[in-house]
């Protein structure tokens, strides 16, 4: 009976969430595509969403590719393929890693950055105060913060995989001892147009999804300080995990035969 | 005060709203006229921000209609909202500045996000009107938090008046601040309406202010307006809830509600 009574309540909640957050999505791009344009708020955003992330996602996505470049190699030995580290590690970066990586670290970064700037001025009443400003708040907070993730997010992925490559060349070359050269033609020869764009077209779709879910939470916390921490974590959770989900259906969609 | 013949400059008429289970305006009947200053006095928690922030269309209302100069503003939005947004000025309880932005952009921010003014000159004007609230220049260039309360209800001020609206909305103006401060936020309110010819309208619990800054006072509770009347006959209402409030008496016929 109870047990019932408590799922029925727990998917009336989620299914709320939804349509809030349907509601919100359809007010957002309503937004995106009406004037005014704020662009220098998307220029202030691309710096701290896009430029700022830069060392941890290059520090990530080093790590990523020296790990990856290892593991193929121990793993590749059981069947004597160890050569096959660089195309593994280019394959694996550009299609998957690359995007993923980035994105996850966007909604640790930026998804909590958003949610606790936004909730913070919505318990303050700051939103309220635009309002009253003749501003529309949608399209002054969460237009710049979408279309900035949205074109940043390509950028830092394509830098990402760069790094990651290099990681992984780092660790093939000066500890498994690989080629230099060879290592880098055999990736240069792997690598088609479309593992890079694939890559690419996921990191912009994560970026929408970071910040649409962070500003989300953030014009839905309630209370004080404490909804303002509950806002960041959902952001970072529901980033997150719609990330990986949206990589399985993009991977899908993008790779359908 | 203009003649009663004239259209109020805001009326609400039967506005209802509830939250859940719990009704907070169970038919609100009010009208401002012209260039008055009108107070809703009323304990916490009885509707007075959810009445302000109705008019301003922050909140939808269930039941209701309100009127802003005779046009129905109820269920209106987008660019039909932005420009009823327009006349309207509004001092928030905690100032409600943005903090991202130093106080000239903060008093600015009307004139340069609603209304297209270009940045210089919006800047020049934000700096008379900190003027005109007892600011001068060097704080123009500070971040707002750097400043007190009460310098925070200053720019909180000048920036409701920036943009010389028809409408000031003044939520709990002197509510944190020391005395002294209060009595001159009181002050500043009056001269700057005056000097604006703007309508007013506040919500607050301080009778030394309520009193001071209005020419009418209307109570709300029970999320109803219970008895309105002009300033000086407050103390002869003869009703036992204004009677209980203005004297801050504990016994009487309100009930203090736990929750919010």
């Amino acid at each position: 009976m109870n047990v019932f009574a408590n799922t029925g309540r727990a998917t009336l909640v989620v299914l709320a969430h939804i349509g809030r957050l349907a509601l919100f999505t359809a007010r957002a791009l309503a937004a995106l595509v009406s004037p005014p344009i704020y662009t220098r708020l998307i220029l202030s955003q691309m710096m701290r969403i896009g430029y700022y992330s830069l060392p941890v996602v290059g520090l990530t996505a080093f790590f990523t590719g020296g790990v990856l470049a290892l593991q193929i190699y121990l793993g590749g030995n059981r069947f004597g393929a160890e050569a096959i580290v660089p195309q593994v590690v280019v394959l694996g970066i550009t299609r998957e890693l690359g995007p993923v990586i980035a994105g996850l670290m966007i909604a640790g970064r930026v998804a909590a950055a958003i949610a606790a700037e936004i909730g913070t001025m919505k318990v303050t009443e700051q939103i309220d105060a635009l309002t009253t400003l003749a501003t529309n708040p949608v399209k002054y907070l969460v237009v710049p913060r979408i279309v900035a993730a949205v074109i940043s997010m390509p950028i830092l992925t394509a830098i990402g995989d760069s790094i990651g490559v290099l990681g992984g060349y780092v660790v093939s070359v000066y500890s498994l001892d690989f080629n230099g050269s060879s290592y880098l033609k055999n990736t240069w020869d792997f690598a088609h147009q479309d593992d890079i764009t694939s890559g690419l077209i996921k990191a912009a779709v994560f970026g929408f999804i970071v910040a649409l879910l962070g500003c989300y939470n953030g014009f839905n916390s309630k209370g004080g300080a404490q909804g303002v921490g509950n806002a960041t974590t959902n952001a970072v959770v529901s980033s997150s995990i719609l990330i990986l989900a949206a990589d399985y259906v993009l991977t899908a969609l993008l790779f359908h035969k | 005060m203009t003649a009663p013949t004239s259209t109020p400059k805001i009326q609400l008429i039967g506005v209802k709203k509830r939250f859940g289970p719990k009704v907070v305006l169970d038919g609100v009947d009010l009208t401002i006229d012209k260039q008055s200053s009108l107070v809703i006095i009323g304990g916490s928690g009885t509707g007075k921000s959810v009445t302000i922030k109705s008019i301003l269309g922050i909140i939808k209302p269930d039941e209701g209609t309100i009127l802003v100069d005779g046009e129905d503003v109820t269920h209106i939005s987008g660019a039909a909202r932005d420009r009823v947004m327009k006349k309207f000025g509004m001092l928030f309880q905690g100032s409600a500045l943005f903090d991202s932005l130093p106080v000239w952009e903060n008093v600015a921010f009307g004139l340069i996000q609603g209304r297209g003014v270009p940045r210089a000159k919006a800047r020049d004007i934000a700096i008379q009107k900190l003027a005109k609230v007892g600011l001068t220049e060097d704080v123009a260039f500070l971040s707002p938090s750097e400043l007190s309360g009460g310098m925070q209800k200053r720019v909180g001020l000048a920036r409701a008046i920036a943009a010389d609206p028809e409408i000031i909305f003044f939520d709990e103006p002197t509510t944190g601040l020391d005395p002294i401060m209060a009595d001159i936020i009181n002050d500043l309110i009056i001269s700057t309406v005056k000097d604006v010819g703007a309508t007013a309208l506040s919500i607050t619990h301080d009778m030394v202010s309520a009193r001071k800054i209005s020419d009418k006072i209307a109570m709300l509770y029970g999320g109803k307006i219970i008895w309105q009347g002009p300033t000086k006959e407050i103390d002869h209402s003869g009703n036992p809830y204004v009677e209980q409030f203005i004297h801050g008496r504990a016994e009487g016929p309100i009930k203090m509600a736990v929750k919010a």
